[in-house]
């Protein structure tokens, strides 16, 4: 089976993203939820680049440091917030911090 | 001299007692109320003879623009004219009597300074209404005296009856006056005037005789008058309205207010003359309303509810003439009833303190040695309600009538007959009630005697009971015709069919014979043989009418089972308002809704990120749909 390499990247970063949503809503535990998260953004960020090697051009590249910078932060708040979580609620259930609810 | 000063006095002296009712002493709070009345009864007879002395159609004044829209213009303006005049002076001359009385008669009462404001409203109100240039102050008036009436009924406010009795009479009259609120929509929008002059021109010209739309406006304004006057079907009100202090029903419910409708009809008689057809139904009231009224007097317990029916009664009388064209005699016969009516009211006023409160005249009797001022004026009255030929004003108003009845153009023998009924039924009732509370046995001893404050106007009325009848003399009887002349200018001569001086000498004959036969009858039964009236009167049929008639005809039943409980039961489903039923269930169904979102927001996170993946392939789905397909 001969798969167009552009095709087979798209299809990877698709199934990644997948993974990685199926994860977020099947995981209670709220480090795998932030995995998850990771996965889906490094998800995108591997079809910018399949993408941009398709066009021939940079634009993706570029992109994709932009993806691992926003990453980078993203990890630093989410880690912070899930130790105060921790610190308040004693577990990493994300249900049990359903307080707000109608 | 101004006419507008007749009534703004009243209003004036009622507005200063109303507003200084706690710093005014007892003398000044009498002063003030009685003065009012008798300087505004000065200025109309003032007017009264300047109006003889010149010979003039009607005095009018203008004393404000009150409503002015469009073609529509409605003043404060008075008018008076002969019919005016009329009531005017029996309004302000027995008003101040019966206001006289009424300060010894309320002397003990707490609530002195309010009776008084409430008095000189009504009169105020009552000449507004006489006055009234147009349709619409005549309207203000008509309500305003309903509107003391109420108040004085009322006046006892402690007592639930009375404030029964107070709003039966506002409700009941209030049918009426809806009623005659239409008519004068009616009007305007044919005549596009409510002036009632203009109305009366107009109306010749803008209808034939006999024409439907006349015909109704006829019929609605007579339901006013019906309403007001207490005549059939509307007549309910008018034996509880006598819950109120004596001079009230003297004054109010006797002499001048329950006449309003006469007045009504007289002014606008030219309609009715338009009206054939209502101006029957008019005649075929009163004479229905004077014989049921009469059989109701007949068997009354209560003192005061025996003078209520006969008013009634004598009403019929007065309707019964104005419905067979016989425009001055009804007049003639308000004027004489306004006197020996008032003068029956104040003297059972006077029994009634004498024996501290009691209204049964099965315990009174043998009161002719004691109150032996009160026995005189009594008999006088008496003997005009029961028309006691030739030296009672009541024999020459209501044999008038009688006769015309019967010969007048709209006249017809049932009337007739109906008239001559209602004279044995009134001789038997008003000499039932003479004899039981001057004769026989004394059953309640006297505890005191009327004052002179109370029996000065007696005095006067009586003699006004007696000499007011020789104004108007019939042909058989030396024709005199002041009354009717003084009337001719407003309302035209009485056509009569039958001009037979033999007939009506029998028609005379006649009610003279049954009024007496009628007296007779009472003499016999409650003085000579009060066993046998006993016997007879236990006799189970007999007994039965009694309660029949007591109950007045059971009108009040029958409204009872028509209105007040079809009412009562529609608004007891109604409790819960079923209209309102549709927007609360609007409401309900909002916050269901709103139950139903918040539960969404259940606070666990994996639940929002499904929500946000669905909406998100939702609108990819969307998007892709819109583009490849």
């Amino acid at each position: 089976m001969n798969v167009h390499p552009t095709t087979a990247g798209m299809l990877l970063a698709g199934v990644l993203f997948v993974l990685g949503l199926i994860s977020i809503l099947v995981r209670r535990d709220i480090i795998f939820m932030l995995l998850s998260v990771e996965i889906m953004l490094n998800a995108a960020g591997l079809a910018f680049v399949v993408a941009s090697s398709h066009w021939g051009t940079a634009d993706g590249q570029v992109m994709f440091m932009f993806i691992l910078a926003m990453a980078a932060a993203e990890v630093s708040v989410g880690l912070a917030l899930i130790l105060q979580l921790y610190h308040q609620l004693k577990t990493l259930d994300s249900d049990e911090a359903s307080k707000m609810n109608g | 001299m101004l006419p507008a000063l007749i009534p703004v006095i009243p209003f004036l002296s009622a507005f200063i007692l109303m507003l200084g009712w706690k710093q005014l002493s007892r003398a000044a709070v009498a002063v003030i109320g009685c003065g009012s009345i008798a300087l505004s009864a000065a200025v109309a007879i003032g007017i009264a003879a300047q109006f003889a002395a010149n010979g003039e159609q009607a005095i009018q004044q203008h004393v404000w623009t009150w409503l002015q829209a469009g073609g529509f213009r409605a003043g404060v303006d008075f008018r008076m004219d002969a019919l005016s005049v009329v009531f005017v002076l029996v309004i302000t001359i027995v008003g101040f009597l019966i206001h006289v009385y009424a300060a010894g008669y309320m002397h003990d009462e707490p609530d002195y300074s309010r009776f008084f404001a409430c008095m000189n409203l009504f009169v105020g109100a009552m000449l507004v209404l006489v006055m009234a240039d147009n349709l619409l102050l005549l309207y203000f008036g008509w309500e305003g005296v309903g509107l003391c009436s109420y108040l004085l009924i009322g006046f006892w406010y402690k007592d639930p009856a009375n404030g029964y009795a107070a709003r039966k009479a506002f409700i009941v009259t209030r049918v009426g006056d809806t009623a005659m609120g239409i008519a004068l929509f009616m009007l305007f929008q044919y005549t596009g005037t409510l002036h009632i002059q203009n109305i009366l021109e107009s109306a010749t010209q803008l209808w034939s005789k006999g024409d439907p739309t006349i015909t109704l406006i006829a019929l609605l304004l007579l339901g006013g008058a019906v309403g007001k006057s207490a005549q059939l079907p509307l007549q309910t009100w008018l034996p509880d309205a006598m819950a109120g202090p004596t001079p009230v029903s003297a004054l109010i419910h006797a002499a001048t207010m329950v006449t309003a409708g006469v007045y009504l009809i007289a002014r606008t008689h030219t309609l009715f003359e338009l009206a054939p057809a209502a101006q029957t139904t008019t005649a075929v009231i009163g004479a229905i309303t004077l014989v049921l009224a009469g059989f109701s007097a007949l068997v009354q317990t209560d003192i005061k509810r025996v003078l209520a029916y006969s008013t009634v009664s004598q009403i019929g009388y007065m309707f019964l003439a104005l419905g067979c064209g016989a425009w001055s005699a009804a007049v003639f016969h308000f004027v004489t009833h306004a006197f020996f009516k008032a003068l029956l009211f104040m003297g059972a006023g006077a029994i009634i303190v004498a024996l501290h409160h009691e209204q049964d005249m099965f315990k009174m009797g043998g009161l002719k040695k004691q109150l032996r001022a009160v026995y005189w004026v009594f008999l006088i009255g008496s003997a005009s309600l029961a028309a006691i030929p030739f030296v009672t004003a009541g024999f020459y108003s209501k044999d008038q009538i009688i006769w015309l009845s019967w010969s007048a153009a709209g006249g017809h023998v049932g009337f007739w007959l109906a008239a001559l009924l209602g004279a044995l039924l009134t001789g038997m009732y008003t000499f039932r009630m003479f004899f039981l509370v001057f004769y026989g046995d004394i059953k309640t001893k006297v505890h005191h005697r009327p004052g002179n404050s109370m029996m000065i106007p007696l005095y006067i009325l009586a003699v006004l009971s007696t000499v007011a009848g020789f104004i108007e003399l019939p042909h058989t009887l030396g024709h005199v015709t002041l009354f009717s002349n003084w009337l001719l200018p407003v309302l035209p001569a009485v056509t009569v069919l039958q001009e037979s001086a033999i007939l009506e000498w029998t028609s005379q004959g006649l009610s003279a014979l049954l009024a007496l036969s009628g007296i007779g009858l009472a003499y016999a039964w409650v003085v000579i043989h009060p066993k046998g009236m006993v016997d007879f009167l236990e006799m189970p049929a007999i007994l039965w009418f009694r309660g029949f008639w007591a109950r007045g005809w059971d009108f009040d039943k029958l409204y009872d089972v028509l209105l007040v409980r079809p009412y009562v039961y529609l608004s007891r489903i109604n409790k819960r308002d079923l209209v309102d039923k549709l927007y609360t269930g609007l409401a309900q169904l909002m916050q269901w809704c709103h139950h139903m979102l918040a539960r969404t927001q259940s606070g666990l996170l994996r639940w929002y990120i499904l929500g946000v993946v669905l909406g998100a392939v939702a609108i990819l789905s969307v998007l892709i749909w819109r583009i490849y397909i």
